[in-house]
């Protein structure tokens, strides 16, 4: 639904635009240009994100998932204090986490699901989320990717020389902002947690 | 800094390649399994992905990205973030898609190499869609209330933003 308002201000907006700079014919063959450039661009994206998906099912078969998922697992059981002794709660989120950083985007949803109704099953605030259930969504949404597979097929697509040259880039960001994200949620809970119980 | 991506890529493809040999499981049936499951959450995302397209295409072309980078590169430039990517950030918590598409408007009009392409693709790697991660997993637990999920995350993704922004002006 939201998406629904966004293109109709895409659509708008860019129309009262070109009356302001002037560029009314060049938006009416952006129109049709846009529509056949979408399709070149899934095309141009196709190999390299088929290439990341497939070596990434080779890494989750080959027991390296499960292996990142056990390193994780007590710095997670840290960070959520409320499931530190609930293994299966702590086991999903490991590997929702991980699935998230080796790209796995069909497995880590389901994985992700099943972590929240995991947690929710020990939730004492009801319809509310707990201390966990937050900073489980704010490393979930922060998460760092080992591999940003689609960012390198779209830069491969734009021409550029070295679509990778972004990796270390990619890991120092990221990991700061996780960083960041895990010690403002840290403060906002502990206020919180006065205001719920 | 730029050549450690060369080695990482095929480090990574033969070191996980070794570990499949290792655990002895079918290799290639596995890639073909992982290569069909792109296939198809490209096939998911493309009807979406043509519409933002056609949509971003279109803001683009009647000069919308330029007007607003005008009026914004005042408050932009306070708080370190290059205005051309300022869209990508707005619109990465809500649709990645959406995301999908600026990101490749942004490459196409400054160059995938440029300082600025470079912002937006770390920024691209560094963030994710929140506010469907909230939608779909608080939803399936049957979570009605957020708390301070949204703050804390948006403050999260404002944090992934200005990383991204700073670590590619310093290291980029």
């Amino acid at each position: 639904m939201l998406l629904s308002y966004i293109w109709v201000l895409m659509i708008v907006g860019s129309v009262i635009c070109s009356f302001i700079t002037g560029r009314s014919a060049i938006l009416a063959a952006a129109i049709t240009e846009g529509a056949d450039k979408s399709i070149s661009l899934l095309f141009s994206m196709a190999g390299v994100m088929c290439l990341w998906t497939g070596i990434m099912k080779i890494a989750d078969k080959s027991g390296i998932s499960a292996g990142i998922a056990g390193i994780l697992s007590p710095v997670l059981s840290k960070l959520m204090p409320d499931y530190a002794k609930d293994s299966s709660a702590l086991k999903a989120v490991s590997a929702n986490i991980t699935a998230n950083m080796l790209g796995l985007g069909n497995a880590a949803t389901p994985l992700g699901i099943k972590a929240m109704k995991e947690m929710q099953k020990h939730n004492r605030l009801g319809d509310k989320p707990n201390n966990s259930m937050i900073m489980f969504v704010v490393i979930n949404t922060a998460s760092v990717q080992i591999i940003p597979a689609s960012t390198a097929a779209l830069r491969k697509a734009a021409g550029s020389t070295d679509p990778y040259s972004i990796l270390p880039l990619v890991w120092i960001s990221s990991a700061l902002a996780l960083l960041a994200g895990i010690i403002v949620t840290a403060a906002l809970n502990r206020n919180g947690g006065v205001q719920n119980g | 800094m730029d050549k450690i991506g060369i080695y990482a890529v095929p480090f990574v493809i033969s070191a996980i390649v070794l570990a499949g040999a290792v655990k002895r499981i079918d290799i290639f049936e596995s890639f073909k399994e992982g290569a069909k499951e792109g296939i198809s959450s490209l096939i998911s995302v493309a009807p979406s992905l043509i519409g933002l397209v056609i949509g971003v295409n279109m803001l683009s072309a009647s000069g919308f990205f330029e007007l607003t980078a005008d009026a914004l590169s005042p408050f932009c430039h306070a708080v370190g973030i290059p205005p051309e990517v300022l869209p990508l950030g707005l619109i990465r918590p809500v649709s990645g898609s959406g995301a999908t598409a600026i990101l490749s408007s942004i490459l196409e009009n400054n160059g995938p190499d440029s300082l600025i392409g470079k912002t937006a693709s770390v920024m691209a790697g560094s963030t994710e869609t929140t506010f469907y991660a909230i939608a779909v997993y608080y939803g399936a637990a049957g979570i009605k209330k957020t708390r301070h999920t949204v703050p804390a995350a948006l403050t999260a993704d404002f944090c992934g933003i200005i990383t991204a922004c700073a670590v590619t002006r310093m290291i980029g």
